[in-house]
């Protein structure tokens, strides 16, 4: 395996990177968003939120990222390989995160909202300062595990032609026939995105919880 | 012992009933507490006590009846509700402080927040509150650091630092190990003592005898009697509170 080969794995590389934070960041807003709402006691929104993550969370990634590309262009709305993926991911993790935050706010224990409510603390205050914080500190492992996943996920962009890790992967070893060397240089990639990921998330979780004990 | 120096009617409930579900919590509940008076609520449990004080601070809503508060008719809209808590003060059975911040920070939230304080003010009014409460010097720890006494010291000084009208406190001692009950009843008499509008959930008649201008006993979601303590301890009128005192002070 020569220059051209590491760099063109680097290209994809690079590719699976910026999928990923567009993921995180698009699917960490929206998501942000579903929890809220899904735990705004809102009926309405409520009900669509539950909707909406059950059909996400009920559909393969694979398909979504189908629809998004090739469906939406029967209609009309034609998108960009990088785009139909990112909107894809931004939905999906949307959906999960999402999922993920509702848990972790309705686990904060009661009494701390209704603390809140009677030093005449609005919504806005009582979420930012005092649910939300002690929230994220208890969907830490879920968010990071789920963060985790997505990076690996973002493998199957290359279903709509989109040449990130494990596409570049698939085309060098079909290249230069040694699949399993690829394999390993291409596996170690991954593992070098992943593993930092996961113990940013044990050192978080250890650097949140210090002052609870 | 009384400091009841104004007869004004500070909290008035009139007519109130509550349900939750079929379950009927209140039934035609009337209360007024005049500023500056302290009120011990005491019933057997399920009676409606917490009940009716988290009705004056709306953290439950009423489905009849009328509570005004400092002037104020609550209703169930945000604007109304937020100004009539801004006026009441509440300490809870588990002192639900929060317990990323440290004690300081809790102090300072809400003032800063609601009232706009500013942060070097609001620091200010609450060291001056922690003190009162005799734990200034703990104001940097996280309130997992403290002994439950202190945690609940704490939250009554949280509460203060809104400067509020009146304080309901909904059985503050009852999680309590026994060793700390008495710093948090000190810090209520001291409180008391203030002309504080009080309005207290609380199984210690030491401390009704001792600071409670009235006694209410409730019951099965009713008022039963509301007397001065000295009267209601030495000769309850109404069989179930003969009962209930009965049933508490032999174990005293």
């Amino acid at each position: 395996m020569g220059l051209p080969e590491y760099l063109f794995l680097l290209q994809g590389l690079k590719w699976t990177v910026l999928l990923s934070c567009i993921g995180f960041v698009g699917g960490g807003i929206a998501g942000l968003m579903v929890a809220l709402a899904r735990t705004s006691g809102l009926p309405v929104l409520e009900r669509a939120t539950s909707g909406y993550i059950g059909l996400f969370q009920g559909t393969p990634l694979l398909m979504q990222l189908f629809v998004v590309y090739y469906g939406l262009s029967l209609v009309g709305l034609q998108f960009e390989a990088w785009q139909a993926v990112a909107i894809g991911f931004t939905l999906n993790a949307s959906a999960f995160l999402g999922d993920i935050w509702r848990g972790s706010i309705e686990a904060v224990p009661r009494g701390q909202t209704e603390a809140a409510r009677a030093l005449s603390l609005g919504y806005v205050s009582r979420m930012r300062d005092v649910v939300l914080p002690q929230a994220l500190r208890i969907s830490l492992p879920a968010t990071i595990g789920f963060l985790v996943q997505l990076i690996k996920g973002t493998s199957l962009a290359s279903i709509v032609g989109f040449t990130e890790l494990a596409r570049a992967d698939n085309i060098v070893s079909n290249q230069i026939f040694k699949p399993l060397l690829v394999f390993g240089v291409v596996g170690a990639m991954y593992f070098a995105l992943c593993w930092p990921l996961s113990l940013f998330g044990s050192w978080l979780e250890r650097r949140l919880a210090a002052p609870t004990r | 012992m009384s400091q009841a120096s104004s007869s004004e009617a500070l909290i008035t409930m009139s007519g109130v009933d509550k349900w939750y579900g079929d379950f009927h919590a209140l039934k035609g509940v009337d209360l007024e507490v005049r500023r500056g008076e302290k009120i011990v609520l005491c019933g057997p449990s399920g009676s409606g006590k917490s009940t009716l004080i988290r009705c004056i601070n709306h953290l439950e809503t009423i489905q009849k009846g009328r509570i005004v508060v400092d002037g104020i008719a609550l209703d169930d809209s945000a604007r109304v509700v937020d100004a009539v808590r801004r006026e009441v003060g509440m300490v809870f059975q588990s002192f639900n402080l929060f317990p990323h911040m440290t004690v300081l920070e809790n102090c300072t939230l809400a003032p800063m927040r609601v009232r706009k304080v500013s942060p070097a003010d609001a620091k200010a009014t609450a060291r001056k509150y922690l003190e009162k409460v005799r734990i200034g010097e703990q104001a940097n720890k996280y309130p997992a650091q403290l002994s439950g006494g202190q945690q609940q010291r704490v939250a009554i000084a949280r509460a203060l630092c809104m400067e509020p009208k009146a304080m309901l406190f909904d059985e503050p001692t009852s999680a309590l190990d026994p060793e700390m009950v008495k710093e948090v009843l000190d810090t209520m008499i001291g409180l008391a003592r203030e002309g504080m509008t009080m309005v207290c959930v609380t199984h210690e008649m030491g401390f009704a005898r001792q600071v409670a201008d009235r006694v209410v006993f409730m019951a099965d979601g009713e008022i039963l009697e509301a007397a001065e303590p000295e009267t209601f301890f030495k000769n309850p009128q109404n069989p179930r509170a003969r009962t209930f005192l009965g049933e508490i002070l032999a174990h005293h």
